[in-house]
């Protein structure tokens, strides 16, 4: 049921306070309610903080308890935690989301012609599908469907493409 | 007469001596006249004593008219010269003016006065006025403008028959308000003046460093006209004579300069001409609060 525990190494991710979206490493426990937390490479000093602000990531360093922050440093930069948290779908959603925030005027109109013409393509290819199965049988179609709806998500994943391009822009 | 003055006043006797000696003595003539020069030139007078002996603090041996007497004011009475501009107030100004009047024998003329006497004087005299201080007319006003509207800036009006439509900033006018256009053929806003209160800037700009905006177009310019003469017909009174506003050949002439130049620098910025195009609207969960404009 539970995937992701706290131990010595678990990665959390900080949700709210003076260090809200940073990662720190948890290395000890200090009670109920704290963690003894050091982010060495994350600008997070070594200090006390309560397990309410952290968020648990899938990520496990392997130091001994109490293990001075070089030691953590040595850890988080031998597994790139860095890097592999930048590729979780949990980084880029927050990517997405502070993207989507900065936004100006001219950009959401660029991100709304985008969206239109991606819709615009994957409607014509559902009308034509839907055209297809309609006017023939059914049997001859199924070989030709699963063709069919590759080549729209493909389009469908070039237009996204564009519309984050645009929405960086 | 060298004597008497000598002990009497010293001061002015040192120039007066020495005027003299230059004039006895021949040889010393070149000297003297040029320590004369240049004494002049260093002193005008040296001023005597007080001729009032103080008897106490505050209070002096003689009156006001006795003091008059003994610094000979009588003799010294000086007016300032006469400036150019007193010259020039010496000339009066028209009192009366000669009118030409109408009508079969009456005569081609009338003297008219120009400035007439009051026909009404109010029984009680108006109070005078308290002062008061940073009180400006409206035309010496301090005008602002917030830093995120520069030339070129993108505009969303709010206001008007062009509300929310997107707008290319030109400059401010000497009133304060925001001189704007469409461009006419993007949008169909002309050039126009906008309120600087009722418009939203956005962060996209357009560069209009090298667009010369004409010179005449001002509020003058800009100002609606309005006409009224009637001429007392209770019939068509309602008919006032500006029904309908017409769109002058200047305004079309001034609308295509400065829009050609900014149509140029707009196709260089890929969508933006689109941009211009729509309006702005609020939806669902869009607060304007939250947006980066």
């Amino acid at each position: 049921v539970f995937k992701r525990f706290v131990e010595i190494g678990r990665v959390a991710f900080i949700s709210f306070g003076p260090h809200a979206g940073k990662l720190v490493a948890i290395v000890d426990v200090i009670d109920q309610n704290r963690a003894l937390v050091d982010g060495p490479c994350s600008g997070v000093r070594r200090q006390a903080m309560p397990f309410k602000c952290m968020q648990l990531t899938d990520f496990v360093l392997k130091f001994p308890h109490s293990a001075r922050q070089k030691c953590v440093r040595l850890a988080w930069e031998k597994e790139n935690i860095n890097e592999k948290w930048a590729a979780t779908r949990w980084a880029k959603k927050i990517e997405a989301r502070e993207k989507k925030a900065k936004m100006t005027d001219f950009d959401r109109y660029k991100v709304m012609k985008a969206k239109k013409m991606r819709n615009r393509i994957i409607k014509h290819e559902m009308k034509k599908l839907q055209r297809m199965s309609s006017k023939k049988g059914k049997k001859p179609e199924k070989s030709e469907k699963p063709e069919k709806a590759e080549k729209a998500e493909k389009v469908q994943k070039s237009a996204k493409v564009q519309k984050a391009q645009k929405a960086q822009k | 007469a060298a004597s008497e003055k000598k002990p009497g006043e010293k001061a002015p006797g040192e120039k007066k001596p020495g005027k003299k000696k230059t004039g006895e003595n021949k040889p010393a003539e070149p000297k003297g006249s040029q320590r004369e020069v240049g004494e002049k030139k260093k002193k005008v007078k040296k001023h005597h004593a007080s001729r009032n002996p103080v008897l106490a603090r505050g209070i002096g041996r003689y009156s006001r008219s006795a003091m008059y007497a003994r610094k000979a004011l009588y003799k010294r009475k000086y007016t300032a010269p006469e400036t150019k501009i007193e010259k020039k107030k010496k000339e009066k100004p028209r009192a009366t003016i000669t009118k030409p009047v109408g009508g079969d024998k009456n005569g081609g003329s009338r003297v008219v006065k120009i400035r007439k006497m009051p026909r009404y004087y109010p029984t009680e005299d108006v109070p005078r006025k308290l002062l008061s201080h940073g009180k400006k007319p409206f035309c010496q006003h301090k005008r602002r403008l917030r830093a995120s509207i520069t030339p070129g800036t993108v505009l969303i009006l709010l206001t008007g028959r062009h509300r929310g439509k997107r707008v290319v900033f030109l400059k401010q006018l000497a009133t304060g308000l925001l001189l704007v256009t469409g461009p006419l053929v993007i949008n169909r806003v002309p050039l126009r003046r906008a309120h600087q209160k009722f418009v939203i800037a956005t962060s996209t700009k357009v560069d209009i460093s090298g667009v010369k905006i004409p010179k005449h177009l001002t509020d003058a310019y800009f100002k609606k006209k309005r006409l009224r003469k009637p001429k007392h017909q209770e019939g068509e009174i309602f008919d006032t004579e500006k029904e309908k506003y017409e769109i002058t050949e200047q305004r079309k002439a001034d609308q295509k300069a400065v829009d050609s130049q900014i149509l140029a620098q707009i196709k260089k910025v890929p969508q933006l001409r689109g941009y211009l195009r729509s309006t702005f609207c609020l939806s669902n969960g869009v607060y304007p609060h939250k947006l980066v404009f």
